[in-house]
């Protein structure tokens, strides 16, 4: 009886959100401590204190932010277009989170384990520039255009490059499938062979998720805080944890293409003891540290200093590697499925 | 039951929005309209199983060109009264070829015929060891290796042509040279400069260069 109800129709749906309930409240949670961790970060880097009033530590810091946003109004300006003003701060952050669905975290640990799981992640992310496109031109401000503008530049630039490191890494494969990029890398980590695409793909993550020193669609220098300068409250705060959203999907994606995934460092015997998702996890927070030490050392990037590094350094330098790589593999005859 | 219902779900959005698109009284939302068809089309390629195409549709229609499309509409200034001065005068031309057009489409469909053998000679038969990603991409690097090419020798010909169009050959814009400014020597860009008292730098510099030291 309860095999026949969990192969039907409906057993596999109620299984299906089960599963992807079990992989989003930790997600949320981790989102709403990141922000946390940034600030705290943050402030030992310029030796304050950072949040330390709300709960033991201000680890209760989080919830009283989102009660606050929760509880303030949500302002849409005069000539704006509604609809478009509120779907967009949703867009963004149900992409990020949408995403999650093919991201193993142990050994065939996926919502959905699918054949072009890399294509699958690759298609989200770019789709990703449309949160910030559509709420710039909704909100019908100069400002919020100027930042809607630079970032649909910035991302469609990133992505050229982001596209030709995950090539790479696919050639050394031979499968777009993200439990199989993880199993190939049991001896070796692919961050050591292609050392130079690990670096530029982190930097393209940075610039693909907005972040310090690319936050030119912020830019709350010169365009206020620009595609979303006009949001308040809840629709604010979307695009707020939207943006750590893809913070943790970038790193759980440089984990999973250059980090192997769950594997452990050293495959000897402490070690593989450590179960799987707590080396994906460890990995993870390492990637995330990384881009929180980023934005407390590093100046924000000129926009023309941005495309330059975009299309003149990492979009030949990826293209270079992506022909040593396949030419190597050729040569040593280490292709997959030769 | 799940995939046929999913199926009527996205072909009923797909055409919807088609119509919108065409409807939409706001070219932006008529844009928007279109990434919604176009992301209706790759749910339906994934229920037919070309889960490959459907990704790429994603990627490549959804992901870069409606974006630059999008970007092209934001920023142009169309003056929706203008366009609509002309339609009484232009509406049966407009007609008339929208006729024309719909019963050409309609005598071919009607007067087309295929062959029931015609499916087993053009079609390549799915193997049936392989993801339809890598049967594919056996395919297109084998047999159509020529047209895979030319396609690509078109794409490169029409980014030549854009290149072209839009580089005026003089330089206008200021631009950053950053081996130029690694290459500058410190002499030419820093003076160390003793200040008497009372006296500002400029006129130290001014009136005893001796007293003025360069660094190495």
């Amino acid at each position: 009886m309860e095999a026949g109800f969990f192969s039907s129709d409906l057993g596999i749906l109620v299984i299906t959100l089960l599963r992807a309930l079990a992989l989003l409240v930790p997600l949320l949670i981790g989102v709403a401590y990141l922000t946390y961790a940034e600030r705290k970060v943050l402030a030992a880097m310029q030796l304050r204190k950072g949040p330390n009033v709300v709960g033991p530590f201000g680890l209760w810091q989080p919830f009283a932010d989102a009660i606050k946003m929760l509880f303030k109004e949500t302002v849409i300006p005069d000539g704006a277009s509604r609809l478009l003003f509120l779907f967009a701060p949703m867009i963004t952050f149900g992409l990020a989170i949408i995403a999650w669905a093919v991201i193993p975290v142990n050994n065939h640990w996926a919502i959905a384990n699918i054949n072009v799981g890399l294509l699958y992640l690759f298609a989200i992310s770019s789709l990703g520039v449309y949160g910030v496109i559509i709420a710039g031109w909704a909100s019908n401000s100069k400002f919020a255009f100027l930042g809607a503008m630079r970032s649909a530049a910035q991302m469609v630039s990133y992505e050229v490059s982001i596209g030709l490191v995950i090539l790479s890494v696919l050639v050394c494969v031979g499968s777009l499938n993200l439990n199989d990029i993880v199993v190939a890398q049991r001896h070796i980590w692919f961050a050591i062979p292609l050392l130079p695409m690990f670096v530029i793909f982190f930097i393209s993550g940075l610039a693909e998720t907005n972040r310090a020193p690319f936050d030119l669609p912020e830019g709350e220098s010169e365009i206020v805080a620009g595609f979303f300068v006009e949001y308040s409250a809840m629709s604010f705060a979307l695009f707020f944890l939207g943006e750590y959203a893809n913070m943790i999907l970038m790193s759980g994606m440089t984990t999973i293409f250059f980090l192997g995934g769950w594997l452990s460092p050293i495959p000897l015997a402490p070690f593989t003891w450590v179960p799987g998702p707590i080396w994906f996890l460890l990995k993870v927070m390492l990637c995330l540290f990384v881009f929180l030490w980023v934005r407390a050392t590093l100046p924000r990037f000129r926009y023309d200093q941005l495309m330059q590094l975009g299309w003149k350094v990492f979009l030949p330098l990826s293209l270079c590697w992506l022909v040593i790589t396949a030419s190597a593999l050729e040569i040593f005859g280490w292709l997959p499925h030769a | 039951m799940i995939v046929a219902l999913a199926f009527y779900v996205f072909a009923a959005i797909l055409l919807l929005s088609a119509c919108m698109v065409i409807t939409a009284r706001n070219p932006v939302h008529s844009v928007l309209f279109l990434i919604l068809a176009f992301i209706n089309a790759a749910a339906l390629f994934v229920l037919a199983g070309a889960e490959f195409l459907a990704m790429v549709l994603v990627i490549v229609y959804v992901g870069a060109v409606a974006v630059l499309f999008l970007f092209v509409v934001m920023m142009l200034d169309v003056d929706f009264a203008a366009l609509r001065e002309g339609f009484q005068r232009y509406a049966p031309l407009g007609l008339l070829i929208g006729f024309i057009l719909m019963v050409e489409i309609g005598a071919v469909a009607v007067g087309w015929t295929v062959t029931p053998a015609a499916h087993l000679a053009s079609q390549v038969p799915m193997p049936a060891d392989m993801s339809n990603t890598a049967a594919l991409g056996d395919l297109i690097y084998t047999r159509y290796m020529f047209a895979f090419e030319l396609v690509a020798l078109l794409l490169l010909v029409a980014m030549i042509g854009a290149i072209v169009l839009t580089h005026s050959g003089e330089r206008r814009s200021r631009r950053q040279d950053i081996s130029a400014q690694h290459q500058r020597p410190i002499d030419e860009t820093l003076t160390m400069v003793k200040l008497g008292i009372g006296k500002g730098a400029r006129q130290m510099t001014q009136s005893a260069p001796a007293s003025q030291e360069t660094i190495r």
